[in-house]
């Protein structure tokens, strides 16, 4: 039988299949046609993307593809049209700054092209092989990304920096992935799932340490205490746009990954892993509202801000149920426009011509700009968790899970942390709202970051209407993972 | 039909005023704020007209909620808009449709800043209040109960007194501390009742031993809220930065929405935490009501003083609910109406003095009987009602609160009558201090009387502080079916609860 070339069989990676084609094809344009083909590249990245979407989404139920290898379902669904909408944001975000920085160089959408195509396939990894190669695809192109900049000592140091941290990451997950294989005998997921559902009496120790150290490489890639050190420093030192690009796709795709590899193979071991995610958790919501309090710098403010945000995310897989996938699923929902939004905002933040990015420079911001103070206060509110909008939904998803499975300390500490963390984003709403303007930020702002800035504002305010959609399919997805 | 969507549309309007002022008013900086103000002023006078068509239509011969309304809102996880008001809440949605409008008037000139972002907030601050009180859903609630932070903290922070940031942030990371413990709670209860429908929710009949960290929960929300000593703290700032019109909704309205919560929540939801719990609370209201009538007698600020005896007031409150006796839970609810009415007609003679002189502190007055003896007048009813002159709305509420608690322990009803002592202290002794005395400071001399709009604001109030007083069946009618409702199904409960114990002995 000849399965791995027949049509039918690779049709559940047909979406990843079309961004690799196209990804090879629009490189092949940009590098012919040079730097002035970045604008149409950057739309036939939009474009690709959207195909890509429309595949994901005709694809039906999906289903194995490569001997096992890739999977696709509900879950794998939701999370990469999450993906891919937070791609095509970046790219988006990324025009007006590589214009106007003159660093446009039409690599930029291509490697975005091919991050997001490790995404897709993280999503969908069904073996810790298949997980390893995604991961890695993706990551060396964010380190790209990373120092895209390369005549400016930020970017170049803040690119080091992930490489050198990211690699190390890697490291470990190989290790914990070798010690699993070791214990188990197996990769695959559907194989390590039976072994485990078979598996009675004591987990062997060499495994809980496998199992640790696979934890530890992921907590790496969603930025979650102990392993956030990077975060701070890759968000402020590298541009703005591709920042953007760091706060969403990847965040999604890594937990997506997180919470199939937690859900899927170790499902029967959540004995040996719930406590590891719990204390991670707790303490990424802890760094991440703590962190927070004392920085200036608003990329560096949204570096801790994700990290909590991340904890709050751990707390539903920790909860380890279906209620807490359907949380992660519809927490990444808002997570997304909140993040492109407050980015776009960042983007739009220029004096004199030139980027700023001290909070301080956004004083008097609701008297010379009252709509984007009001768009940002909007996001400020809720990534704080304040109802009605849209953070408080994701927030009452994972915590409702958590509780469900009787974590209360969990649910309480966390929820405390919420009230922290809503003192640096309150701060950044008195900062545009009470204090008084010392010298205006410009006016010209790009009807790109306009449109995404005010769109992503009505979709965070109106959310509250359509929870109930975004609700079921997030539910059918965490259902078509872990079962109802 | 329009009894159907009476209530969402009382709940929403406010947020059609917001997008006409959005849409409208534009240009001119003077002819924006001018017709926000109109728009702002129709709108709220249009809510609370058709609020009024709530009132009319109440039935009082039942305790079932009414007026509902239900749309599927998050079908997957059986959550549902759901509204509808009983005696109990109608009434504080009334309470919050009238006082907008009046506070809409009452910042008409001492607003000059971004009037137009002004009236948004209160409309938004509106559709909050109105939404919460009317919610039978637990997570709706929850969602206009956080809500209210947003616009209010917009208000005391953008258009407060000097120390406005502080008090914009202690005022909302107080109240959200308290609210998230409450979250927790809700989380828990939705995970064993299965449903966040209120009615439903009262029913459930949660353990005792789960009651008892579920009321923890909630009354560290609602404690905040009331404020109840020792988390008052934040109650005197917020009052003192707000301006005149963000006292008179903090001291009318978002005071009551505590109260409320003990009688939607607390009570009705773990009645046996609740007797548990009620010497506890018993205690805090007695310390609340004799401490802060001692620090209202020193303080030099009029809103601080004021603020202090709305602390003391919202103890008698408590008192009073937590009797779960007939006089002292409808006594509790008409005192919240009263002090709403009244505390809040307070801070507005505040604001009539502040707006002329700028300033708070009682030393600067003296003699205003002189040159403003309407003003006087005006001053001299509500002070006399705050302190619970019989003839006024402050009487009935106390009166009633004290006969609840003397049926409860007559060392409760002995320690709570000294606050009225008290009270009656520390309000003549304001009043003797600004309105009367000889007028010798010069800057005093110019003041002018209440002007046409300012006694526009004080009539209604007026009318009502009498009304109340004088006439209290009108309201205490409408909440007899719906309070004893309360109070049976508490009883059974704990008979419940009590009935092996004492089928033992």
């Amino acid at each position: 039988m000849n399965a791995v070339t027949s049509l039918p069989v690779m049709m559940p990676a047909s979406a990843e299949i079309f961004l690799a084609i196209a990804g090879m094809v629009l490189l092949m344009i940009g590098v012919f046609r040079g730097e002035s083909s970045l604008r149409f590249l950057s739309y036939a990245t939009i474009a690709t993307f959207a195909v890509a979407a429309i595949l994901v989404v005709t694809q039906g139920g999906g289903g194995e593809a490569f001997y096992g290898l890739f999977v696709s379902e509900g879950f794998a669904q939701f999370a990469k049209i999450l993906i891919l909408i937070g791609s095509a944001f970046a790219v988006l975000l990324s025009r007006d700054y590589l214009v106007r920085e003159q660093a446009g160089r039409f690599e930029f959408p291509i490697l975005i092209l091919f991050a997001t195509l490790g995404m897709l396939m993280m999503v969908s990894a069904n073996d810790l092989m298949s997980l390893y190669m995604s991961l890695e695809l993706q990551s060396l192109s964010l380190y790209v990304m990373a120092s895209i900049r390369r005549d400016t000592l930020k970017a170049t140091e803040a690119g080091l920096k992930y490489f050198v941290l990211g690699a190390l990451s890697s490291g470990m997950l190989l290790y914990g992935c070798s010690m699993i294989y070791g214990f188990a005998g197996t990769t695959s997921f559907t194989g390590l799932a039976a072994v485990f559902a078979a598996q009675t009496g004591v987990v062997p120790l060499g495994l809980v340490i496998g199992i640790v150290f696979l934890i530890a490489g992921l907590a790496f890639k969603v930025s979650a205490v102990p392993f956030h050190m990077w975060t701070p420093d890759v968000y402020e030192g590298a541009p703005t746009p591709v920042t953007a690009l760091f706060a969403v796709a990847p965040k999604i795709a890594a937990l997506a990954l997180f919470v199939r590899a937690m859900m899927d193979p170790f499902a029967d071991l959540i004995g040996s892993w719930q406590q590891v995610l719990v204390f991670v958790s707790i303490a990424s919501m802890g760094l991440g509202a703590l962190g927070a309090l004392v920085q200036t710098n608003i990329k560096r403010l949204m570096a801790y801000s994700s990290i909590g945000h991340m904890g709050y995310l751990l707390v539903g897989i920790a909860a380890g149920n279906q209620a807490g996938v359907t949380g992660v699923m519809l927490y990444l929902a808002t997570y997304i426009f909140m993040n492109v939004g407050t980015f776009a905002m960042i983007l739009a933040m220029r004096r004199d011509g030139r980027l700023v990015e001290e909070i301080g420079d956004l004083a008097g911001l609701s008297k010379t700009h009252p709509m984007m103070a009001l768009a940002l206060m909007i996001f400020m509110f809720s990534m704080a968790g304040i109802p009605p909008l849209a953070g408080f939904f994701g927030k009452w998803y994972v915590f409702m899970a958590a509780v469900d499975a009787g974590l209360f300390g969990l649910a309480v500490i966390g929820i405390l942390t919420s009230v922290i963390g809503a003192f640096y984003y309150l701060r950044i709403i008195k900062i545009m709202y009470f204090d008084e303007a010392t010298q205006p930020l410009d006016d010209a702002v790009s009807q790109d970051l306009r449109v995404i800035l005010y769109g992503s504002a009505v979709v965070t305010v109106l959310f509250v209407l359509f929870i109930s959609p975004v609700y079921d399919a997030a539910k059918v997805a965490a259902i078509s993972l872990v079962g109802a | 039909m329009l009894e159907d969507w009476l209530l969402t549309l009382v709940t929403f309007l406010p947020l059609v005023g917001v997008g006409f002022i959005l849409i409208t008013t534009r240009g001119d900086e003077e002819e924006a704020s001018t017709a926000a103000k109109q728009m702002a002023l129709l709108t709220t006078g249009c809510v609370f007209l058709l609020s009024l068509l709530i009132w009319v239509n109440f039935d009082a011969t039942t305790a079932d909620f009414q007026l509902v309304k239900r749309i599927e809102w998050i079908p997957g996880s059986s959550i549902s808009y759901h509204v509808g008001v009983d005696g109990i809440s109608m009434w504080f949605v009334l309470l919050s449709t009238f006082l907008t409008p009046i506070c809409i008037l009452a910042s008409w000139d001492a607003i000059k800043t971004r009037v137009r972002e002004y009236m948004i907030a209160f409309l938004v601050l509106e559709t909050m209040m109105v939404g919460m009180f009317v919610s039978l859903d637990i997570l709706l609630f929850y969602v206009f109960f956080e809500g209210v932070l947003i616009p209010m903290f917009l208000i005391i922070g953008v258009w407060g007194g000097a120390n406005r940031v502080y008090a914009a942030f202690k005022f909302f990371l107080y109240t959200l501390t308290g609210s998230v413990l409450m979250l927790v709670a809700i989380l828990t209860m939705y995970g064993i009742a299965g449903t966040t429908d209120i009615p439903r929710l009262m029913e459930a009949g949660f353990s005792p031993d789960l009651q008892f960290w579920l009321w923890l929960a909630f009354f560290a929300s609602f404690a905040v809220k009331v404020p109840m000593w020792p988390v008052h703290t934040w109650l005197p700032d917020a009052h003192v930065e707000a301006p005149t019109a963000g006292s008179v909704i903090l001291a009318g309205v978002l005071l009551k929405m505590g109260g409320y919560g003990f009688l939607r929540f607390s009570i009705p939801m773990f009645p046996d935490a609740s007797a548990y719990f009620a010497p506890l609370i018993f205690g805090l209201s007695v310390v609340a009501v004799i401490y802060t009538s001692l620090v209202a007698l020193v303080q030099k600020d009029m809103k601080k003083l004021i603020a202090y005896s709305s602390i003391a007031h919202m103890g008698f409150v408590t008192i009073g609910m937590f009797t779960m006796t007939t006089q002292g839970v409808e006594g509790s609810i008409f005192q919240m109406l009263s002090h709403g009415i009244v505390s809040g007609a307070l801070f507005l003679c505040v604001g009539v003095v502040y707006d002329r002189m700028h300033t708070r502190e009682i030393d600067a007055y003296g003699g205003l009987a002189n040159n403003m003896p309407r003003y006087a007048l005006v001053f001299m009813v509500f002070m006399m009602a705050s302190v619970g002159l019989p003839g006024t709305s402050g009487f009935v509420g106390e009166i009633l609160i004290l006969v609840g608690a003397f049926q409860a322990s007559t060392w409760l009803a002995a320690l709570t009558a000294t606050g009225l002592i008290l009270g009656a202290a520390y309000m003549l002794y304001l009043y003797r201090r600004v309105i009367f005395g000889a007028l010798e400071k010069d800057s005093l001399k110019a003041l002018v009387d209440l002007n046409r709009r300012e006694i526009a604001i004080f009539a209604p109030l007026l009318i009502l502080v009498f009304w109340m007083g004088i006439y209290p069946s009108t309201f205490l009618d409408l909440m007899a079916v719906s309070v004893d409702n309360l109070i049976t199904n508490y009883t059974v409960a704990l008979g419940e609860a009590a009935g092996p114990a004492l089928a033992a002995k």
